[in-house]
């Protein structure tokens, strides 16, 4: 698990939403992306990205979990024991996941039936567990909030792109919207991108893509 | 026993964790850079597989599942449901567990936790594990048929790190443009490793 480190003491005295708190929202959805660059929560990316709906429920969710989790634990970090903290943190965010379940099952559940355990398993998602890590045991509250709600924010935006270029090449519609029947063209749905092996290759080309404009290389 | 067998080849090949339902991609993308490390967090993925697979069976049947706790004799528990709270507990079960196992490997056989040592901490947040055992308690199985699905998993999940890591050794020697480098082509070669794995689809004992 390749996480950037990232420690900042934030520097007294700023205005409410700085330089470096719009830095903190907007890095991860580019050069420090959590699914291209830092390599984590790539199990869901793959699994949930077959259509734009659940892609975009289970976004809301990863959002909704890392920036609360994320402040929880950074009000916290002083008080937890070094050697206990993964139990802690789990606990943590695995209350959150379990709001975010309940709440899928209470008022979408077909969306919670079509995601099955992906929704369980954000609690294993390495971006949360990251991210605690990395960040909100080092920093405060309201920076861990917006790195939280940063990172998850860059994880949805992988994930909406790789569910708009399956469902669209997969089953030729977009959130369940058919394109081609509206605009008159026959278009026969490309089998490999709705299979699992479609996704893997779809992000590949994404992160290729990606870091092509942005020019980032890998040393090895 | 012709049921355990088809569980088992079923868990290994056609539901491979990585192939089919893309489990515990973050370690099996950061260690699959070596096959020596892969082998050692693949053995460790299916020991911790094997183990709270069956105890979560357990801890499900016995304490969470609607009625499950009218073994206790007391009519105040006969009809609790605990299955709400079910993923925080799975997740103390598995992290609990990896502790223990750490501290008696530590203890007991100093050669083996050289070997796994590093990865053990690392497989608490694997989410084939959780995956695993969210997958057992959606389907019916005893609790013999729970753990030959653990043991398949981790099995299925140990090759495909083993191969994906031999081929990225070789891939050292390949000239891959540059932007696709790493992870980019990693990817990929997933992808076509998942193609291969299709070819067990419907296959069956």
């Amino acid at each position: 698990m390749s996480t950037a480190v990232e420690e900042k003491k934030s520097a007294p005295a700023q205005p409410f939403i700085g330089k470096k708190e719009r830095q903190l929202l907007s890095d991860p959805l580019d050069s420090n992306n959590p699914i291209t660059v830092q390599v984590l929560g790539i199990c869901s990316a793959l699994a949930v990205t077959v259509q734009m709906k659940p892609a975009f429920f289970m976004t809301l969710g990863v959002i909704f979990v890392t920036m609360m989790s994320n402040l929880i634990i950074s009000m916290m970090r002083n008080i937890i024991p070094g050697r206990v903290r993964i139990i802690v943190q789990l606990a943590v965010v695995s209350t959150f996941v379990i709001l975010v379940d309940q709440v899928l099952k209470a008022y979408a559940y077909d969306v919670s039936k079509e995601l099955s355990v992906f929704v369980g398993l954000i609690v294993t998602n390495c971006i949360v567990m990251g991210r605690l890590e990395a960040f909100a045991m080092g920093n405060k509250p309201f920076p861990s909030l917006l790195d939280g709600i940063g990172n998850g924010l860059g994880y949805g935006a992988i994930l909406m792109v790789v569910a708009f270029i399956r469902e669209i090449l997969g089953s030729g519609s977009v959130f369940g919207f058919k394109v081609f029947d509206a605009i008159g063209i026959n278009y026969i749905g490309n089998g490999v991108m709705v299979i699992p092996a479609g996704a893997s290759i779809a992000i590949g080309l994404v992160i290729w893509a990606q870091r092509a404009r942005n020019g980032m290389v890998e040393s090895d | 026993m012709e049921n355990l067998i088809s569980i088992a080849v079923r868990s290994i090949f056609v539901d491979n964790m990585i192939f089919a339902y893309f489990l515990g991609m973050c370690s099996y993308l950061a260690v699959s850079k070596k096959v020596k490390t892969a082998i050692g967090l693949g053995a460790a993925v299916i020991f911790v597989l094997g183990i709270t697979i069956p105890l979560n069976w357990l801890v499900y049947n016995y304490f969470l599942k609607a009625g499950a706790m009218s073994w206790t004799g007391i009519e105040a528990l006969a009809s609790v449901d605990l299955s709400f709270i079910g993923l925080i507990i799975y997740i103390s079960v598995i992290a609990a567990f990896v502790q223990l196992t750490e501290m008696a490997v530590e203890k007991l056989s100093p050669a083996l936790y050289a070997a796994l040592g590093i990865f053990l901490p690392l497989i608490a947040v694997n989410c084939s594990i959780l995956g695993g055992a969210l997958f057992m308690i959606g389907r019916p199985y005893n609790l013999a048929e729970a753990t030959t699905f653990g043991i398949g998993s981790g099995i299925g999940w140990f090759l495909a790190v083993v191969a994906l890591a031999a081929i990225r050794e070789k891939m050292k020697y390949s000239d891959v443009p540059a932007p696709l480098r790493g992870l980019g082509i990693t990817f990929i070669i997933v992808g076509l490793m998942s193609f291969g794995f299709l070819s067990f689809m419907g296959f069956s004992i």
